[in-house]
């Protein structure tokens, strides 16, 4: 990369230097600060002594106190549920508006749009009302339900379809195939890309979601992560502080270290669902 | 797992045929966390039961808190789905009611054994449970706020340790003495703290009752948060925190409070029984537990959940329910709980029994929660008990916060309250 | 971008009549389905409902009229929710805009450290919001968290953060912030990123400041950025309050109650649905006015998509 005439010189350079470092510590802090606690006997929790000895024993009583396995494979279960569904059905759609034509597309096209901006996490009572008309109140099926008609991924991969050049599309029907088959072969792979960035953003989407999954569900077998770890740190005893930040880390672990080993990738991914 | 299930259910269908019983499956909504010790022994308790009672199977479901709980149970119910029997807490019996949810105890209590057995606990956690005649609710998961002290702070404060304050006014005196300034004026360590996030209705009951006032009719349907004794008992706490400065300033969270004791960053704290065996393991200095110091009387109100027997349980269900929730309360199973637990066994009976006075003997400030008992009241609840409960918090965290002064902030709350439970009072 | 307008000129027609018509829709369907299900359907439902009253015990629902909304308008809670709304608005939405930006100027130089501080910036976007909530929490205790911790150092006393109606929406702000930036940052540096060098050549021949540039050709340039994010934050703003219920629960005295934190209280915990609904259409307005206001806006100032 080429810096260009207007990158910082001296002390202009020097400056900028240590103000993103301070920005930098600053907004690591918190995490630091988690993994201090997370790691040193409590009666660390508060005091920073560079000699506090190191302990695992956080972990394991957070891992013994609650079902965090449970909750582990609830969340997998949610995330892929939904992903899968998502991908399924966003590809179809987005397919149908980028070369479908067909009475009432522009209008149905805004009404998917719509979506943007009144997303399910404000329609909590009637989504509830229907949820429970439906007689699933408490499954994952009623955690993921919402989100998976994603006017997000139909925009996105409307876009990225209509990129595709029509030669490839053509070439593929002389040789004889379908619109699904074309879909398949033509769209789908030329579009990978944006299907990486999209389940990157999904994911985190759902692995992080609150509120919706604590008021649909009730029980261990389909609580996800985020509503687990409210629930166990609420109590109506005392908190421990080291306790609560060990379990926050295990919860948070594997997206952080997904993060950490494809950075590169998140933040690509991050940038290309956010371009369109 | 299911030829086990299969030969399980056949052992049963024959051992009911032996009864002239159906089998029964009774599900059993618990307010706990999942995972945690309580829900060991609440497994435990379920299965010596059906081992004892083969015909009757308990499903226990635990739900998380209390509000997780009771908002489970009126979803399910209202989707015709509810459980049982469930613990929710005792304030939640107009609600429950209001919903048409829940069937009073005597429906399937009749005979005079189960009378006598409605009429064993402490008439205190029995305020809770009982309206209209009727009792709704019976006391288990029972608790009440007691006061800690640090025995060491009170000795470095020039305190004798073993003399906890019995009154306001000793309170105030120890917390000025408790409350410890650097040289720059800011306290290092506080006097006294009562706890005022989430639910500071409940602690503020341990002022209102020694004031000798009540905060609400036995209908449910009249609050009186603007009486002059309620007034000047938030002002006492008012003027602990702004005027004295010996109570932190601003809301107290609870959840951190006993951490604040075991940091010693403060000397005196209010909080629920419930956290006795918690303290115990985690304070690095002695401690003393004290009941709740008096003004005109003494006093605190009783907390925690009862034992509710809904609607839709068929008639049978409700005869194994009522043997399961009998058994549960039995004075020896009240008092293992109470040992296990901390929270208040629910008889005296339970009392009484050999392993209970073994137990306090050698823990003598467990018994502190019982000897309150004789002084305690009911817990405040109403109808729409939830939102004339927040009513009141609004309230007391407006004035703890200087918000409002004392006497403005109740009588809003109270106009509030009356707002609110104005369909009621036809 | 290029390669997108390209795509669009390429458009082509590729099927006509009735039976491509139904394919169309026969591959909507299913997304189509779910979408009016969960989003249409329950936009209506929240504004009919918003007219009956709360079924309750054997009690069903009656039409009530505007009684809802009348209760509403004398409801302080709800203004006092709504203006805390506002208040998080002005709070948190410049100011992580503009760390953001300042985030991916940083992160588009080259800085010694770069790695290490793109990763910093962007981990709170990871990272569950009920987690760090619970981390935040526990910076905000009075006297031994770390917020204290630090102050403490120069002689400032103990404070109860969280306890305070006049900080603890502030502290709300400030998580919501830390939260946030790095994440719009990413926008931002996708955008830094498509601007040509040769512009800044071009400029620096003819003799602009830095600042000069900056103010008049890259910011000019991020507007669409800005606007695109500027949305993003406002929505969020209206749509996230888990940070709520883990902090605060909405206190002290509702300090800190933002409005779908408010309509959660209202519709499970008070189980009042209906009064929910007609506090639930109070957000669907404001989100359709941001949705209309973008519309106009971009359409006028910026081409976009």
């Amino acid at each position: 990369m080429n810096e260009g005439p207007y990158a910082a010189t001296g002390a202009a350079r020097a400056l900028e230097t240590v103000g993103a470092w301070l920005l930098g510590i600053l907004w690591i802090l918190p995490l630091a600060y988690a993994i201090w606690t997370a790691f040193h006997p409590s009666e660390y929790a508060v005091r920073f002594v560079p000699t506090a000895p190191l302990t695992l024993e956080n972990f394991a009583h957070a891992w013994a106190a609650a079902p965090f396995a449970r909750y582990f494979f609830n969340t997998i279960v949610l995330c892929a549920m939904i992903l899968a569904a998502q991908l399924f059905l966003c590809t179809l759609a987005a397919y149908a508006f980028a070369r479908f034509e067909f009475r009432g597309r522009e209008i149905a096209f805004l009404l998917v749009l719509v979506q943007l901006m009144i997303m399910p996490d404000v329609l909590i009572v009637e989504n509830y009302r229907t949820m429970h008309t439906l007689g699933i109140l408490d499954t994952i099926l009623a955690i993921g339900l919402p989100y998976m008609g994603s006017a997000f991924g139909i925009f996105l991969l409307r876009q990225t379809f209509k990129m595709v050049p029509k030669e490839l599309d053509e070439a593929a029907r002389v040789e004889g195939a379908g619109a699904l088959e074309v879909l398949w072969k033509v769209y789908v792979p030329l579009a990978k890309p944006v299907y990486i960035a999209f389940g990157l953003v999904s994911v985190s989407y759902h692995w992080n979601n609150f509120l919706w999954p604590l008021i649909v569900t009730n029980s261990v077998e389909t609580r996800p992560l985020t509503v687990g770890l409210q629930i166990f740190a609420s109590v109506d005893q005392g908190i421990d502080w080291s306790i609560i930040t060990a379990a926050t880390l295990m919860t948070s672990a594997p997206l952080l270290v997904g993060f950490l080993l494809f950075q590169r990738q998140f933040v690509q991914s991050f940038m290309r669902a956010g371009i369109k | 797992m299911k030829a086990r299930g299969i030969l399980a259910g056949a052992a049963l269908a024959l051992l009911a045929m032996a009864g002239g019983a159906g089998a029964v499956d009774l599900q059993f909504y618990y307010p706990v966390a999942v995972g945690g010790p309580i829900t060991k022994i609440i497994d435990g308790y379920a299965e010596e039961f059906e081992k004892e009672n083969p015909g009757i199977k308990i499903r226990p479901v635990y739900a998380g808190t209390y509000q997780d709980t009771i908002a489970k149970v009126l979803t399910a119910a209202k989707g015709g789905e509810a459980p049982h029997v469930a613990v929710i807490l005792s304030t939640d019996m107009f609600t429950l009611i209001d919903e048409d949810a829940i069937v009073p105890w005597d429906d399937v209590a009749t005979s005079a054994e189960d009378k006598k057995w409605m009429d064993s606990f402490y008439p205190a956690f029995m305020a809770n449970s009982r309206t209209g005649g009727k009792t709704w609710g019976i006391p288990f998961q029972r608790s009440t706020i007691v006061m800690y002290w640090n025995k060491e702070l009170y000795k470095e404060a020039g305190l004798d340790p073993e003399k906890p304050a019995q009154n306001w006014a000793e309170l105030l005196e120890h917390a000025k003495k408790l409350t410890k300034r650097d040289a720059s004026g800011n306290v290092t360590q506080w006097g006294v703290q009562i706890p005022s996030s989430g639910f500071p209705y409940w602690l503020f009951q341990g002022l209102t009752t020694p004031n000798n006032v009540v905060l609400m009719n036995e209908a449910g349907n009249e609050t009186y948060f603007d009486k002059k004794e309620v007034i000047e008992a938030l002002q006492y706490w008012v003027d602990l925190s702004r005027k004295e400065k010996v109570h932190p300033p601003g809301i107290v969270e609870w959840g951190t409070t006993p951490k604040d004791f075991f940091e010693r960053k403060v000397a005196i704290m209010w909080t629920t029984t419930g956290n006795l065996t918690n303290v115990k393991t985690n304070a690095q200095f002695p401690f003393g537990v004290a009941m709740l110091p008096e003004k005109v009387r003494r006093g605190s109100p009783t907390g925690g959940g009862n034992f509710y027997l809904f609607k839709k349980a068929s008639p049978e269900e409700r005869a194994a329910a009522l043997k399961f929730v009998n058994w549960m309360t039995t004075p020896e199973r009240a008092a293992d709980w109470g040992i296990k637990t901390g929270y208040v066994a629910v008889s005296p009976a339970a009392w009484e029994t050999p392993r209970m006075k073994e137990y306090v003997a050698g823990f003598p400030e467990a018994a502190v929660a019982r000897d309150q008992l004789p002084y305690s009241v009911a817990e405040l609840s109403t109808h729409e008990n939830q939102r004339v409960t927040k009513a009141l918090n609004d309230g007391l965290q407006a004035a703890l916060t200087g918000a409002k002064t004392p006497e403005q902030a109740m009588k809003d709350a109270q106009r509030e309250a009356q707002r609110i439970l104005r369909p009621y009072k036809r | 971008m290029t390669e997108l307008a390209a795509g669009t000129i390429a458009r082509r027609r590729t099927g006509r009549g009735f039976i491509p018509s139904i394919h169309g829709w026969l591959l909507l369907l299913p997304a189509a389905v779910l979408l009016v299900s969960f989003t249409h359907w329950p936009t209506a439902a929240t504004i009919i409902d918003s007219f009956f009253s709360t079924p309750k015990g054997a009690r069903p629902a009656v039409f009530v009229g505007v009684e809802n909304y009348e209760a509403m308008l004398d409801d302080p809670i709800f203004w006092r929710a709504l203006w805390n709304n506002v208040v998080y608005c002005i709070g948190t939405i410049p100011a992580s805009i503009a760390l953001a930006l300042l985030m991916a100027v940083f992160v588009n130089g080259r800085l010694a450290g770069r790695g290490f501080l793109r990763l910093a910036y962007f981990t709170p976007t990871v990272l569950p919001m009920i987690a760090v909530a619970n981390i935040w929490l526990f910076f905000f205790s009075p006297s031994y968290g770390l917020v204290d911790q630090v102050t403490a150092l120069f002689g400032a006393p103990a404070r109860n953060w969280l306890g305070d109606p006049s900080t603890a929406l502030w502290c709300i702000v400030v998580v919501t912030i830390w939260k946030e930036a790095g994440f719009f940052m990413i926008f931002y540096l996708a955008a830094l990123q498509q601007i040509s060098p040769r512009l800044a050549e071009a400029a620096a021949l003819e003799g602009a400041s830095r600042w000069y540039f900056f103010r008049r050709i890259t910011f000019p340039l991020l507007m669409p950025t800005t606007l695109f994010v500027l949305v993003n934050a406002v929505i969020n703003a209206f749509r996230l309050v888990d940070h709520i219920v883990v902090m605060t629960r909405g206190g002290p005295d509702n300090a800190t109650a933002l409005l779908l934190f408010y309509i959660y209280e209202i519709g499970f915990k008070f189980w009042d649905t209906s009064y929910a609904a007609t506090l639930t259409v109070v957000l669907l307005a404001i989100l359709a006015a941001v949705a209309i206001g973008q519309f106009l806006f971009l359409d006028r100032r910026v081409h976009y998509q």
